[in-house]
């Protein structure tokens, strides 16, 4: 294998590893910054011990989150060198800007959130909590910024040629707001917010399914609920106008997106396919002129195809490219499905009855994870060839310094190393979940008797 | 070409990412250094009070370090991507150790079995130590210069980056950190371990003086380019006798027990030993030791100077928000380290 295809999988690999962990906790901060909200309102102590459990988790998280990230800055300069040239100009200030107004943000409250329960009052930690909680959202301004406009640049100019073409920037705000820019942040925001949601609805299903804490983990699931549920309508929204934007900006991607070839044909929609790149054909179930029919109101108007771009200018993967897409859909409109019904069942105050829904929940905790994953993958192999959208093939964007076998041994070692860590993560996940919101203090076991007498006298 | 306070951008920018970095190598530096020595805590008791002296602020000043790279990224696009992709299995290694270091702090204190702790304990000193070491081949590399040729092409093998004079350079960044550790955690830490941690803030001492010593002489005598500039200009010898004088003066406020004035002079030390890189340096960034034409200087490299006004105005908007939550953490958890139920 050459440079280009390993440093291709070695980028997926630690993106996408890190991807794990933000989301996680951009959502659960949003969940805890709730429930801390809760507490000062409310003076309940159950919200505390909620907040508090979820802090825990969080830090998992969080220094997975952190320890992952450091690798990407650094790859775009060991890998790909051509590309960091080309790009600096335009992508170095989305970076720096993360760094000061993101990163210093949340790790500067993060030893308040973690270390500082018993010194700072509740309203200084729902600061602190607050404080890291928009410092995450931040990180995914400027970099989603910075990678949106990699799909649609705009706001630069080219000077220079061969080895010494570079973009320049002329329009900082444009460069910002470039025309997928804000479609894409919000379509990440909310895909994060599933996933933290999701995670707390799964953990306290399952303590409701055993019969454990009770009255904290409903109160808890309800909290995540309805948060999940306007999160997942909302994503429908933001998908849509991401795909509006994409037909608009990147019609090869488009036409990938749904496996559509022939532009002198109406475009169909699937639900679900599979891609003969050589036949050109899609078989699978769909609406027949369905794609058409989204972006120009009628069934019958052709749509740019993949036959349009010379081959060397359209994604190659156009099978894969349409499958994360769709799944991601699907699982999008599974979500929908779901918190609606649990929705539903809560307001008819039978929510917590419905064993196998609960049970549903427990596992349901993966949905948004893949989704987001095949999202980022569906954005990315659909870009493909190019690293900067019709400007930098992937294939000129790399290190000359660098060699195959250099290569070789770092994604060996990046292999290595995620693997120990995710099962690390998963084990401690898993034990924290198990030990429960309570620490093993008087004050705490004193406060679980309290619930189980609260729990008895309404059942 | 626009300036600002009589510097023009890319000199102002040059300032920028050495005050960065002198600030990730101040603040890091003194959590590396704490993790360094931390095998020579011999008890269960000690090494957790150790881990939770740096415990709440590590990542804050680890976050220097991401702003760093940022910084040289978005103003010397040309240099970060040379010198990245040059350095390639230094910086993959640094990484690697980075991601280890992290969740060593994490993961240490999430059981109580003693093989569990002691293999954290190891990871996180091995790592600590490599990343300090790793650091200063870097700079040491820097320092020498890069076989750099037309086109950013490096030629040369990809294991020269291990030369002795980086790995001189490379103790003597250890030595440096761990001095700057010991004396951090003497503030931290009170009765039997404090004792034990001024013992090894002693030898770290001794350590970071004699290697020091022996890059200098090194550097003078082997790699005369270095010198140059304060040769031309002598005026600018006050710099390596503040130097001088900084380390002169912290066994003196050790012996005297002012640990915190000793930690002041030893970030100052931090500072002025990259002070005196940054003279030796500037205006050039990369060094190409085939042809003086081929090396990267601050000119050649820096971004347009619309894009670096743009950056000096987020610097210039960021660096208080920055400095006052660090200054708020660090008031926030001054003192003595305790243990409570939310410690690592
Ligand atoms: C700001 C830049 C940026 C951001 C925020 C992301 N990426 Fe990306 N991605 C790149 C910049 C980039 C790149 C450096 O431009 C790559 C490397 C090679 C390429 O073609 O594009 C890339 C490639 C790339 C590939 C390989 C595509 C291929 O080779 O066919 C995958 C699967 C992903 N990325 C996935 C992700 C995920 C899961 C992300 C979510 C965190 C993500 N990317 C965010
Ligand atoms: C290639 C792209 C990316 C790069 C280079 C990158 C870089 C980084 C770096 C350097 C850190 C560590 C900061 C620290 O030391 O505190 C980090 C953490 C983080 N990143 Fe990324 N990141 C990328 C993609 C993303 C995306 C797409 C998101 C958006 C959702 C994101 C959100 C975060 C968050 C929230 C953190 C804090 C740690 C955590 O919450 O887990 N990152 N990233
Ligand atoms: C419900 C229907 C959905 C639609 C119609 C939709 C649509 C889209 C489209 C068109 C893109 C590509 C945008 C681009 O390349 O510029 C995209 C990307 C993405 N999707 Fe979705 N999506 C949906 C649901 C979801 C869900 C439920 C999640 C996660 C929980 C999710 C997470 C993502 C992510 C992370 C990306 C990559 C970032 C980006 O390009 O915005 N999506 N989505």
């Amino acid at each position: 294998m050459d440079v280009e295809i390993l440093s291709r999988i070695q980028f997926a690999l630690t993106v996408a590893f890190h991807y794990i962990y933000p989301p996680l906790s951009i959502g659960l901060g949003f969940i805890m910054v709730f429930m801390e909200g809760r507490y000062l309102w409310t003076k309940n102590k159950i919200y505390h011990d909620m907040a508090r459990f979820w802090t825990r988790i969080f830090a998992l998280t969080f220094g997975i989150g952190v320890a992952t990230g450091i690798v990407m800055e650094f790859e775009f300069g060991t890998n790909w060198a051509t590309y960091s040239r080309y790009v600096g100009d335009v992508f170095g200030s989305a970076l720096a800007a993360e760094g000061i107004f993101a990163f210093a943000l949340e790790s500067g409250f993060l030893g308040i959130l973690l270390f500082g329960w018993n010194r700072v009052s509740p309203r200084v930690h729902f600061i602190a909590t607050l404080g890291v909680w928009l410092g995450s959202m931040f990180s995914a301004v400027w970099i989603v910024v910075a990678n949106s406009w990699q799909q649609t640049p705009a706001g630069f100019h080219i000077v220079g040629e061969g080895m010494d073409a570079r973009a320049e920037i002329t329009d900082f705000w444009a460069m910002v707001f470039n025309p997928s820019s804000i479609d894409r942040l919000t379509h990440v925001w909310i895909g994060a917010f599933l996933a933290g949601a999701f995670l707390v609805m799964s953990v306290h299903a399952w303590y409701l399914l055993k019969n454990k804490h009770v009255l904290l983990s409903k109160k808890a699931f309800t909290i995540a609920l309805i948060v999940a549920s306007a999160a997942s309508l909302a994503q429908l929204l933001t998908g849509h106008h991401s795909a509006e934007g994409v037909a608009d900006n990147q019609p090869a991607k488009l036409a990938a997106l749904e496996g559509h070839f022939d532009s002198l044909a109406a475009a169909d929609m699937y639900i679900m396919g599979w891609v003969n790149k050589e036949d050109k054909k899609v078989t699978g179930i769909g609406i027949p002129g369905g794609l058409s029919f989204l972006l120009h109101g009628d069934f019958d108007t052709p749509v740019i195809g993949l036959d349009a771009f010379p081959e060397e200018d359209r994604p190659s993967a156009v099978n894969a490219v349409f499958q994360f897409y769709h799944l991601m859909v699907a699982i999008g409109m599974t979500m929908i499905g779901l918190t609606l019904l649990s929705l539903f069942f809560l307001i008819r105050g039978k929510l917590f009855q419905q064993r196998w829904l609960l049970w549903i929940f427990v596992w349901a905790v993966f949905l948004p994870q893949i989704a987001n994953q095949a999202g980022w993958f569906a954005a990315e192999m659909g870009r493909q060839p190019w690293v900067v959208y019709g400007l930098l093939r992937t294939s000129d964007a790399l290190s000359d310094a660098v060699t195959a076998n250099q290569v070789w041994f770092s994604l060996i070692l990046f292999t290595v190393v995620y693997t120990i860590l995710f099962s690390l993560f998963l084990y401690l996940l898993n034990k924290k979940i198990k030990a429960g919101p309570y620490h093993h203090t008087d004050d705490d076991h004193s406060r679980i008797q309290e619930e189980r007498i609260k729990a008895i006298s309404q059942a | 070409m626009a300036t600002f306070l009589g510097l023009d951008y890319p000199s102002l920018w040059f300032l920028v990412v050495g005050g960065l970095f002198s600030g990730y190598a101040i603040l890091d530096g003194f959590d590396l250094g704490a993790g360094a020595l931390h095998l020579f805590l011999k008890k269960e008791q000690s090494r957790r009070l150790a881990l939770n002296a740096v415990g709440p602020v590590w990542d804050g000043n680890e976050v220097w370090l991401v702003i760093g790279g940022g910084a040289l990224f978005a103003g010397f696009p040309p240099v970060y991507a040379t010198l990245l992709s040059s350095m390639y299995i230094p910086f993959i290694l640094f990484l690697v150790l980075i991601i280890f270091r992290a969740i060593s702090i994490e993961f240490r204190s999430k059981e109580p079995m003693a093989w569990w702790r002691r293999m954290w304990d190891i990871s996180y000193s091995a790592s600590s130590i490599g990343i300090a070491v790793l650091l200063g081949i870097v700079l040491g590399n820097v320092l020498l210069g890069f076989p750099l040729g037309e086109n950013y092409n490096i030629s040369g093998h990809w294991l020269q980056f291990l030369n002795p004079y980086a790995l001189m350079v490379g103790l003597s960044t250890l030595a440096l950190f761990s001095m700057h550790g010991a004396i951090y955690l003497t503030m931290k830490t009170e009765g039997r371990l404090f004792v034990k941690i001024n013992l090894l803030l002693r030898r770290a001492t001794i350590f970071f003086v004699v290697s020091f010593g022996i890059t200098t002489l090194y550097t003078l005598l082997y790699i005369p380019h270095l010198s140059d500039r304060f040769k031309q200009s002598p005026i600018l010898f006050i710099i390596p006798l503040v130097a001088f004088l900084s380390i002169a003066n912290i066994p003196r406020l050790v012996s005297q027990k002012r640990y915190r004035m000793a930690f002041f002079f030893s970030s100052l030390t931090v500072a002025v030993l990259l002070g005196l890189v940054a003279i030796e340096l500037y205006p050039v960034l990369l060094l190409s030791n085939i042809a003086p034409e081929y090396s990267l200087d601050i000119y050649k490299a820096a971004a347009s100077e619309k894009s670096l006004g743009i950056m000096l105005l987020i610097a210039a908007i960021g660096a208080p928000l920055v400095l006052s939550y660090t200054a708020f953490v660090f008031y926030t958890f001054k003192g003595k380290v305790h243990l409570d139920e939310h410690s690592y």
